[in-house]
């Protein structure tokens, strides 16, 4: 009966040892296995040696388990990992799935991949072919756009980041300017840069467009228009006018009740039924049109958030000044709700970022869209995995940066408050 | 007096202006569509109308609940992509459902592993777009599966293979009876439900209503299965060769890979949300009100039964409808796939083949304007039927 007792203080010297050596037997037997694929516990029969680490870790787990052993590291060990028998089993399960899958992770991504080379021959290894991102790195990034003329898409985001970065570091009087600039000026500055057919520039048609700079182009734009027009149907959907709320709800809710994919097919074929024989709008404007009023009924209802969480007393003080309706909603509701909803202000824009691949259905390629198409190209098929892991990279550096951004926007925003 | 009276005007016509502007301006944008898309379609030589649902459809659809072929009229074509759409949202709720509580759950696990394996889980697959994933599951992970001749085998019972997932199909006999079975239990699980409350209430008796409701579920059935000729017979999936090179499966239930892929993707990302929906829910809950609990000496799992999982759905649910709604709509990514949605068969073939923009643009997004409505009138009923409890 001594010989099982439960593991306490008492019995710690013989107990953590054994332990100890039993969980580093289970974990270097996994690891062995999955890096050197050599069975360590090869000895037991066949359906044992299975389980076997499992088991030695479960029992040496159980064995180190002990209450207020004194020993500092023991103790956090216990209280984060092993708790109880469910929490060790499942602690033993995450790390043997972990150990498992970073071989053969690492084996394709890496190890068995092809980094040199120009074409699909030159991808002789099991892994992945990162020749294919490689050659195609250009395309992925600027679409159809000609190679002579990217360094005009190169500098209109060069002078975006300049200006974003010195009006960080400007004092707040001139900040003001910077924003002016950069939402009134920039956009068509951009935009002239990039199309072209003036100051001696090519002209470079919309549908060459593409690659992840048309995800930036598209998503920078859409954020532009939808915020104003969406704080413009937030309040209208407060206002106490019959005629402008019905309005305003009926807008929201129709956008917000069907996907952006019937509504980018809307503007693709039924939309130029609505216009007058013969008139022509850009598939590209076409498209930011109809992503910008979709987010924008999103925003709309984020933006009702924050007016609603502002106390009535807000309204009635403003009003008690004489101000009328825009110099109240202007000089204090909206800073004060707005500041309130940055988050989903955010998030809005995380999902407007999210969306952009989705033009596809009109036959605009951004980067998804690109893959598509270098995937089907007949010199590289069966390079899908390659294509959409990259995308999938890109997309997750992109989003993870902005959703980080916002939560520490978040707590700095809460702490001040 | 005067003054007041001209006051009150005043602001009548202040409140009658930008209404009258608002109301203008609509009709305006109305009235301008309208008159260019009569006169393009005149040029075209099409009227506006709704006589071509009824027309034959002649093309085929890869995957159907109902009988479909190209023979059936474009209305019928269009109610094969909404059970598919219907299908698959479905699917992708319950499993998100599933995958999202226990991810959230796991969140606020005191296992530290086990905690940020769920954080990292979220991360990466709500900062992916979805469109890519689903292109990934499509044409990267599922095109990497074997061809029929060497599936994947369950037991031989059902088969994963390129061309899709081979399951073996029920085959009912007196499935009305089974399906009458289940619904005698449903309501005598009502009955027991409300006869333990009674006797809690009045007495303070504990009924074991769960194994009960339990019992009821097998029991009734199996009344079936044995005294009134239900029977329950399974068709295996079997391998068939067509010629020297191509295999197939005869037989069984095949779920193609659009189907797979759509769900999987779907319902992984949806399940992200979820989990914080539930994190966020479980958090919200007061520290007080668990204290208490354990004052009064409930048990853990009573804690959570009783005090803190009606309090934390009243959280949840709100969010987590949104999300089933998001579902949905996202489930029209299908078209990019080629699952035949409804997106695809009727914003897609059939309006390639008729050409009716404006009719079934319409038709598709009032649609989901529909579903999207139903659910979330169906969530707020259950909300509020939940916030009832509220004291």
């Amino acid at each position: 009966m001594n010989l099982i007792a439960k593991p306490s203080k008492k019995n710690i010297k013989t107990y953590l040892p054994v332990g100890v050596v039993l969980v580093t037997l289970s974990f270097l037997d996994v690891f062995i296995n999955a890096f050197f694929s050599y069975n360590l516990l090869g000895f037991f029969p066949n359906q044992i040696s299975y389980f076997s680490p499992l088991i030695l870790g479960f029992i040496g787990f159980y064995l180190i388990r002990i209450e207020f052993s004194g020993v500092r590291s023991l103790d956090i060990l216990n209280k984060n990992i092993n708790s109880n028998n469910f929490n060790a089993f499942l602690t033993l399960l995450t790390v043997f799935i972990i150990i498992k899958s970073i071989p053969p992770l690492l084996n394709w991504f890496v190890l068995d991949a092809n980094f040199l080379g120009n074409s699909k021959d030159d991808c002789t290894g099991d892994g992945a072919c990162w020749v294919f991102i490689k050659v195609w790195f250009n395309r992925f990034m600027y679409g159809l756009y000609p190679d002579a003329e990217q360094w005009r898409i190169n500098t209109a985001f060069l002078i975006l980041f300049i200006i974003v970065g010195i009006s960080f570091f400007v004092p707040s009087k001139l900040k003001k300017y910077f924003i002016l600039f950069l939402v009134f000026i920039y956009p068509f500055l951009g935009i002239e840069l990039i199309s072209g057919g003036s100051f001696g520039l090519k002209y470079v048609e919309t549908a060459a467009w593409g690659g992840l700079s048309l995800t930036f182009i598209i998503s920078a734009f859409a954020i532009l228009f939808c915020f104003p027009i969406g704080v413009f149907l937030a309040l209208g959907r407060r206002s106490s006018l019959p005629a402008v709320r019905y309005v305003s709800i009926g807008f929201i809710e129709l956008w917000r009740g069907v996907p952006l994919i019937t509504v980018l097919f809307m503007s693709a074929v039924m939309f130029p039924m609505f216009l007058p024989d013969g008139t022509f709008i850009d598939k590209l404007i076409r498209v930011l049109i109809a992503i910008t009023l979709f987010e924008a009924a999103y925003m709309a209802e984020v933006v009702r958030g924050g007016l609603q969480a502002l106390p009535k007393g807000q309204y009635e003080a403003a009003r008690s000044l004489g101000m009328g309706y825009w110099k109240m909603n202007l000089l204090i509701i909206l800073p004060q709700a707005l500041k309130l909803v940055i988050p989903g202000i955010a998030n809005t824009l995380l999902a407007l970022v999210k969306d952009t691949p989705l033009i596809f259905v009109v036959g605009l390629m951004e980067l998804a869209g690109m893959i598509g198409l270098a995937k089907t190209n007949p010199k590289w098929l069966g390079m899908a995995m390659e294509g959409y892991v990259f995308a999938g990279l890109v997309f997750w550096v992109i989003c993870y940066a902005m959703s980080r951004y916002s939560q520490n926007l978040e707590k700095k925003l809460s702490t001040e408050r | 007096m005067n003054l007041k009276k001209l006051n009150i005007e005043n602001k009548k016509v202040r409140d009658l202006i930008p209404q009258a502007i608002t109301i203008l301006a609509l009709l305006s944008v109305i009235i301008y569509f309208a008159t260019n898309a009569q006169i393009n379609m005149g040029n075209r030589g099409i009227s506006f109308g709704f006589g071509f649902l009824n027309q034959e459809a002649s093309f085929d659809i890869t995957f159907s609940m109902i009988e479909y072929d190209g023979s059936h009229s474009y209305g019928r074509a269009f109610l094969v992509g909404l059970l598919n759409t219907i299908l698959v949202s479905v699917i992708g709720i319950f499993f998100a459902t599933i995958a999202g509580v226990i991810v959230g759950v796991s969140r606020l696990s005191e296992n530290y592993l086990i905690a940020k394996v769920a954080e990292w889980y979220v991360e990466i697959f709500r900062n992916i777009p979805l469109i890519l994933q689903i292109f990934f599951w499509y044409f990267a992970a599922l095109r990497a599966l074997p061809l029929p001749e060497n599936g994947i085998s369950f037991n031989d019972i059902s088969f994963l293979t390129i061309k899709g997932w081979y399951v073996p199909k029920f085959i009912w006999t007196n499935f009305n009876i089974f399906l009458l079975s289940i619904i005698a239990a449903i309501i005598a699980i009502y009955f027991i439900k409300s006869y333990a409350t009674k006797q809690r209430e009045q007495f303070g008796k504990q009924l074991p209503t769960i194994s009960l409701s339990i019992l009821t579920l097998i029991l009734l059935p199996l009344i079936g299965f044995l005294f009134f000729g239900v029977s329950l017979n399974f068709e295996y999936p079997v391998l068939k060769q067509l010629s020297p090179t191509v295999y197939t499966y005869a037989g069984g239930v095949s779920i193609i890979p659009e189907l797979i892929a759509l769900a999987l993707a779907l319902s992984m990302y949806t399940a992200t949300f979820i989990a914080e929906n539930v994190r966020a829910g479980i958090l919200g809950v007061n520290k007080g009100q668990k204290e208490a609990a354990a004052s009064i000496g409930l048990t853990k799992n009573q804690i959570l039964k009783l005090v803190v999982m009606p309090q934390a759905l009243r959280i949840i649910i709100p969010p987590t409808t949104n999300q089933y709604l998001n579902l949905t709509k996202n489930s029209s990514l299908a078209a990019a796939i080629a699952y035949p949605d409804i997106v695809l068969v009727f914003a897609g073939t059939a309006l390639m083949q008729t050409g009716r923009a404006i009719e079934i643009i319409s038709i598709t997004m009032l649609t989901y304007l529909t579903l999207s409505i139903s659910i979330s009138i169906f969530m707020n009923w259950y909300n509020k039927k939940m916030a009832i409890k509220e004291k």
